[in-house]
């Protein structure tokens, strides 16, 4: 009963992961795990410091936003971990892999030390003891650690192919059935060290490998967003708060200014501005008013509304626009691995060789004992020890350093693919702009930058934000009474004169300019307008003129009208075409490859996901929306351009670095493959060939620490 | 030869007890936050009042 107990009371908990901004020392730990636990219903808070995540323990009337403002509170921007899904399976395969490298390094240790005694000449009773003990070892070792490759292999036999994993599979197990025969038999040769060693090495690829996607994918996941879990629903007039998987069609919410809409819906009273940046990556807000309509997951910025749902749930934009991106198989799904396209190649050759092998000794009149046993050795010598390190070691060291230049690679072909692109297709808002609004014409006086720091500090309105950080370093004044007007701006007291930063006609002058304008001044005149503009990335043109110099032709394609579009293209040197829908974008990629091209697609919005589908390979930057992101294969973060050259060279340096590694590899087949056939293969040499042929090409790989310069 | 029958039990006993200990760190996550763990040694005790 008392063991009954022990399981069913965590259930009384529920378990939240955040994913927290700005952790980066050991008090900031401290802080969040000592300052959640002090609000009430919370048990317990738990960093990790590497995944830059929270998880929290709380009651279940303990609601996502208590634990938000908590953290907001003890100084941390947070938000919802939305990425459990990918990084979950992610790092469960990174766990297998690590277990199956550790037993398959604890049996390669302890074999090798038995096989170094027999090859220093032991003889008789000793050497089939210690080819038993090897067995013993070996056997469950490979039947362990040899799992990830041969249930690869039995996935790509089954659809009828060829992959690595089928010739080394062969290989392994064809070593290890020979090798008990010879154990069995009081035979000379057993190869149990020369099969695990194999693993060994195949398996330290592929950790290195996945321990680099996970990264990857942990950083990626930890910016999305979603929509929210609870939800204000009105009853006859009453608040009551639902859990979003219980709205129906027709429910009427309410939703409070700054709180994230959960369903799509219109709205029926109120008006306000709707921040869309994680949905479409429009940075502006949009104002909306009754009869407008409200997607899911966007953010209410300004004023409370009360909107009529719609569609919820599985019905929502979103969830259809993830849906659809799931079904995609554009040409990323088709694309064969370099490594895979070899072993097509090499599988068969070495194969028949090892049974032409066979046939020769047979023919020239060697027992079928002695012929078997040297057609095994030449399997042994030729299985892709180095082919199966080739790729992965390039792969894992061009994106280990691309990563140091705030690169992720989240898909392990992505680099293959990027290697051979040849036009660049550039989405203009939140691409080749920043997709964010910047501040200018901000006040130059001391004073009333400090003013205007303290007001801008107060809001979360993205034109607000933005102030913010444009003041970033400036010391924020002291003033009385700061609050937030919804809908217009901020204002409050500073040495008793009133001060106000929002809406122009609200601050006190009739000069307007749209949404992108706000004031800021105190109340009794000396207003000023603050301008903001979607600026240009920095060196959008020199990346621009390094793409085209890689033989990447990069050009402009956005749903903006003709002459914006003229504009930015002309200064950033590029070809253009405006005006294009997000079908039209899907379309032009597909077009392109048509007529033979491979294509790099650049975006970052709602708009842009099936593009970034169906291109060879798509980029993002990190402020794209949660689409962009997921669609991506490789994100970005900064603030330049000039990621997309640096990576399109890196990859190119690595697919040379992978080619030269292939052709070492080759190269020692060609020298130990004679000696393989004409019998003279020993263990010692197998074990000697495989490693030397295994470090050649990992020191080669290295050489990409600089790939990314 | 008795030595044999000796050493080579234990060295392999050895060699198991650090695999499983190996696998028992990894299954209880001593893996899963490397970061976290070198800053943690720097909080003094008492400001970790309950952290976990």
């Amino acid at each position: 009963m008392n063991a009954h107990a022990a399981i069913t009371k965590p259930d009384a908990f529920e378990a939240s992961l955040f994913a927290v901004e700005g952790m980066r020392c050991a008090a900031c730990i401290a802080r969040i795990e000592g300052g959640l636990v002090e609000i009430p219903g919370i048990h317990s808070a738990r960093v990790n410091l590497s995944a830059r995540r929270v998880r929290v323990e709380h009651d279940p009337a303990v609601g996502e936003d208590v634990i938000l403002k908590a953290l907001r509170k003890v100084g941390f921007d947070a938000h919802p971990f939305a990425g459990d899904a990918i990084t979950g399976k992610r790092s469960d395969e990174s766990r297998k892999l690590v277990l199956a490298l550790a037993v398959s390094g604890f049996a390669a240790m302890n074999i090798m030390l038995l096989s170094v005694s027999v090859w220093a000449g032991a003889v008789g009773t000793t050497r089939d003891l210690f080819h038993w003990i090897s067995a013993l070892i070996g056997v469950p070792a490979v039947a362990y650690s040899g799992r990830p490759f041969f249930e690869s292999a039995l996935a790509a036999i089954r659809k009828r192919r060829t992959n690595m994993d089928v010739p080394i599979s062969i290989g392994v197990i064809v070593t290890v059935a020979m090798s008990l025969y010879e154990t069995a038999t009081g035979g000379e040769h057993a190869y149990f060290d020369g099969a695990v060693m194999l693993l060994f090495f195949l398996l330290a690829g592929r950790f290195l490998d996945s321990v680099m996607r996970a990264r990857a994918e942990d950083s990626v996941a930890a910016l999305l967003r979603r929509v929210p879990s609870e939800a204000t629903v009105l009853i006859n007039g009453k608040q009551v708060r639902r859990r979003v998987d219980m709205l129906l069609p027709g429910d009427l919410l309410f939703v409070a200014a700054g709180e994230r809409i959960a369903a799509d819906g219109v709205v029926v009273e109120g008006s306000s501005n709707i921040d869309r940046a994680h949905i479409t990556g429009e940075s502006l807000p949009e104002r909306i008013a009754p009869g407008g309509r409200v997607l899911a997951g966007t953010i209410n910025l300004s004023r409370p509304l009360t909107i009529r749902a719609t569609a919820v749930g599985n019905q929502t934009a979103i969830a259809d626009i993830a849906r659809l991106m799931e079904q995609a198989s554009g040409s990323k799904s088709l694309y064969v691995r370099i490594a895979d396209r070899a072993a097509r190649l090499y599988a068969p050759a070495v194969h028949s060789l090892a049974g032409l092998t066979f046939l020769g000794w047979m023919l020239a009149g060697t027992g079928i004992h002695q012929s078997l046993l040297i057609a095994v050795a030449v399997l042994i010598i030729t299985c892709p020890c180095a082919l199966g390190l080739a790729v992965p070691i390039a792969q894992v060291v061009t994106a280990g350093a691309l990563m140091k230049r705030g690169i992720l690679v989240k898909e392990g072909s992505a680099l293959e693919r990027l290697a051979t692109a040849d036009i660049a297709l550039l989405d203009k808002t939140g691409t080749a702009t920043r997709g964010r609004l910047d501040a200018s014409d901000l006040p130059e006086k001391v004073g009333e930058r400090a003013i205007l720091a303290a007001l801008a500090h107060a809001s979360r309105h993205p034109l607000a934000r933005s102030v913010t950080s444009a003041l970033e370093g400036v010391e924020a004044a002291k003033g009385d009474r700061i609050a937030e007007v919804p809908g217009l701006g901020v204002e409050g007291y500073f040495a008793d004169r009133r001060w106000r930063f929002g809406r122009p006609d609200w601050v006190g002058t009739d000069r307007d300019g749209g949404t992108t304008t706000a004031a800021f001044g105190p109340t009794d005149g000396g207003v000023r307008l603050i301008h903001f503009a979607d600026a240009l990335r920095p060196d959008a043109q020199r990346a621009m003129a390094e793409l085209d110099g890689l033989k990447v032709l990069p050009q402009l394609i956005s749903g903006d009208q003709v002459d914006v579009v003229r504009q930015v293209a002309g200064v950033m040197g590029i070809q253009w075409r405006a005006r294009v829908t997000p079908a039209e974008k899907n379309v032009l990629v597909i077009e392109q490859q048509a007529a033979g091209h491979h294509v790099l697609m650049v975006g970052d919005g709602l708009n842009d996901g099936p593009a970034l589908k169906a291109a060879d390979v798509a980029m993002a930057p990190a402020a794209a929306s949660d689409v962009g992101q997921m669609a991506a294969d490789i994100v970005f973060f900064g603030d330049s351009l000039d990621a997309v050259p640096r990576s399109v060279r890196a990859a190119r340096r690595m697919m040379r670095v992978v080619k030269q590694n292939f052709a070492l590899a080759i190269g020692y087949n060609v020298l130990a493959v004679p000696l393989a056939i004409a019998g003279m293969v020993t263990p010692l040499i197998a074990a000697l060939a495989m490693s030397g042929s295994s470090i050649l090409v990992v020191a080669n790989a290295l050489r990409l620490r600089s790939a990314a310069r | 030869m008795t030595g044999i029958g000796f050493l080579l039990p234990i060295a392999l006993g050895l060699g198991l007890l650090g695999l499983g200990a190996f696998f028992w760190s990894v299954k209880s996550g001593q893996f899963e936050d490397l970061d976290g763990a070198a800053m943690r040694i720097l909080i003094d005790e008492e400001e970790q009042d309950g952290g976990n």
